[in-house]
């Protein structure tokens, strides 16, 4: 734990993989450049890895003041301890203000254990952040100025928890993949590279790691334009061509909700919501989705909905700025023949 | 060889079914007009550690921090197969943080003789997925999170997978683990019906007296007190008392638990209310769904 440092950066933990930036620690870039900019201090960005010196000049494209560079062997491949161990060391020499991190699987790992060594607070996947003044209940408390507000949806995204640690810092928080847009880089920022040493034995590696398999997402849902998206009502795996097609003479993405990937309609990798992925499309048509607050927490940020419902209570149309009350096997194929014949009119 | 498994269960409101009926006016939550269930994904974690128990031997702990209701889910736990359950509950526990929980459960996990400590992945209350990680360090442990298959456990080592989000990851480690446990890792079991016989009478000494009050309303402070002392006697004799650890019992330090033990703190609750601007009914007819579209390619939100 370190105390109050009001003089301290701003860092994002720059999650990488074989040479790879991850997406996360890039959208948290202008987020937290903006923070560091209301607090008047650097950002900063702690990268680990081996061989990982290039990632530098792009963390300060997209915005880091100082790269804290940790490059050692036995970083090559994340693990828990040595990464925890390395980034322990780095807040206790450094005293950051506050620290961020992607709530990636890496995230969500590694962010705890640092959290319990430097018994310093933690929020989980945040969707947002900004910074903000406390004044705890009571008469004549103190009042506590320019603290990271940590924003989260928490009891299944039925209510949004702000979060202030104002005492025991750094002020640490994941953020959720994929509520930040992505900045575009600019080349001609310069920064700062700044070499650390990791003082690390083979006993900060416990695990052996025997196999690892990736594959490609089957469709890129935070990159959509358009997506359009099912939910149970569409009914059957069979029906759900209705929203392939309609996606595809849209040049959009589909997706769907938790209930219709649990349903076996279409792959996890389709899923948006709470437990998928968040996306922030200009366009997200919702077909036979009543609007769980679940699915919502996930595409909110949408910036136009439309919604196709045969119930016109359902939650989804409180939210949509199009509201269709009908029968999507009726509407759907109507809105395929309206695009196809404005699609027509163009090319003639 | 067998192997000592140590269970951390939590009980939590039914976050699926929420309704309007379960949020205050101010936007919080009120708690007790949702059902409290098993968290999930500890069911998962307690179905891994008693198919350790069927395969190598050895002895399940189940263990949950929360107020006295919490021992429902250390019933269930014993009705699934579970050997022992203990309740860790104390007023200062309140308003403990994820920092704050895991230095607790820490302080009562050290009592224990373990292998492998086991959890859910996630809470479905909070969804953090911190208090297993930030238990493991307190221990001092290797942590394995995201287990999605138990690969093998051979002697002194475990190979286990663990889903990484784009895919997966087999790890080999030494033990004592602490495993963090998904949905996929399998199905959970359901209660043994000759185990609910034997166990729906077990209670944790705080619901003991509890029962008796109830049963005995009329009773004077002391014969209360004597029936509640036959009836903790008679279950301990019958191996059907819950154990209930407090702070004082852990000889936690006060300083680590409860709000003074949690740097994070709750500044604002809003409820979520999302009701779009702008909004227009569109008729489902070819005509109301075409001026949609030519209204949504003029606006350029789709080409």
């Amino acid at each position: 734990m370190i105390g109050v440092n009001k003089k301290g950066e701003v860092w994002v933990f720059a999650e990488q993989h074989d040479g790879r930036l991850e997406d996360t620690p890039i959208e948290l870039m202008s987020k937290a450049r903006r923070l560091a900019d209301t607090l008047g201090v650097k950002l900063a960005a702690a990268l680990l890895g081996e061989n990982t010196n290039e990632l530098s000049k792009k963390l300060i494209q997209y915005g880091a003041d100082t790269v804290y560079l940790v490059e050692h062997p036995l970083l090559e491949h994340y693990q828990t301890n040595s990464y925890a161990k390395v980034i322990f060391d780095l807040i206790h020499k450094y005293e950051p203000q506050i620290v961020l991190y992607g709530a990636t699987v890496t995230g969500r790992d590694l962010a705890p254990r640092v959290a319990s060594a430097a018994k310093a607070g933690l929020t989980a996947d945040c969707t947002d952040l900004q910074i903000g003044d406390h004044q705890p209940a009571g008469n004549n408390s103190q009042l506590y100025k320019n603290l990271l507000f940590q924003i989260r949806p928490a009891f299944g995204g039925n209510i949004i928890a702000t979060i202030i640690n104002y005492d025991r810092w750094p002020q640490m928080a994941t953020v959720r993949e994929g509520v930040m847009p992505m900045p575009s880089p600019d080349v001609t920022r310069k920064g700062r590279i700044v070499r650390e040493k990791a003082q690390l034995t083979e006993q900060d590696l416990p695990l052996e790691i025997l196999e690892e398999h990736k594959r490609p997402k089957k469709v890129d849902l935070k990159a959509a334009r358009v997506i359009v998206a099912g939910g149970a009502g569409v009914g059957s795996k069979e029906n759900f061509r209705l929203i392939w097609d309609l996606a595809n003479c849209l040049g959009a993405a589909p997706a769907a909700t938790r209930a219709a990937v649990d349903l076996g309609f279409i792959d996890h990798d389709h899923q948006v919501g709470q437990t998928g992925t968040t996306v922030r499309p200009s366009l997200y048509i919702a077909v036979g989705i009543s609007g769980a607050i679940q699915h919502q927490a996930g595409m909110n940020q949408s910036q136009k909905i439309v919604a196709i419902n045969n119930d016109p209570e359902a939650p989804i149309l409180q939210i949509a700025h199009y509201k269709i009350v009908g029968d999507l096997n009726i509407v759907v194929p109507k809105m395929i023949k309206a695009i196809k014949e404005k699609n027509k009119m163009l090319d003639a | 060889m067998p192997y000592n498994c140590v269970v951390l269960i939590k009980q939590v409101p039914d976050t699926k079914r929420i309704t309007g009926q379960a949020m205050n006016e101010d936007g919080t939550v009120n708690r007790s007009a949702l059902p409290a269930v098993f968290n999930p994904e500890d069911l998962n974690a307690l179905e891994l550690a008693l198919q350790i128990k069927e395969k190598f031997g050895g002895k399940v702990t189940a263990i949950t921090m929360g107020l006295p209701a919490a021992a429902a889910i250390l019933r269930d736990s014993l009705y699934r197969g579970a050997d022992d359950a203990i309740l860790v509950t104390d007023p200062r526990c309140a308003a403990s943080d994820t920092l704050a929980t895991s230095y607790i459960i820490s302080c009562a996990v050290k009592k224990l003789d373990y292998d492998i400590v086991l959890c859910g992945r996630q809470a479905i209350d909070g969804d953090t997925a911190q208090v297993g990680p930030q238990l493991a360090e307190k221990l001092g442990i290797t942590q394995i999170t995201y287990l999605e298959q138990l690969i093998e456990l051979n002697g002194n080592t475990i190979t286990a997978q663990r889903n990484i989000g784009n895919g997966w990851q087999r790890v080999k480690a030494e033990l004592p683990v602490l495993l963090t446990v998904t949905s996929q890792a399998n199905e959970s079991r359901v209660a043994a019906a000759r185990k609910i016989m034997k166990y729906k009478n077990a209670l944790a000494p705080v619901e003991i007296e509890k029962t008796v009050k109830a049963q005995n309303p009329e009773a004077d402070e002391i014969t209360s007190k004597e029936l509640i002392d036959r009836k903790y006697t008679s279950l301990k004799e019958k191996g059907l008392l819950i154990k209930q650890w407090d702070m004082d019992y852990l000889e936690a330090d006060l300083n680590w638990c409860g709000r003074s033990g949690s740097p994070t703190k709750v500044h604002r609750i809003q409820s979520v209310v999302l009701t779009a601007k702008e909004s227009k009914n569109i008729e489902p007819t070819d005509e109301g769904i075409e001026d949609m579209i030519h209204e949504l390619i003029k606006d350029k939100t789709i080409a």
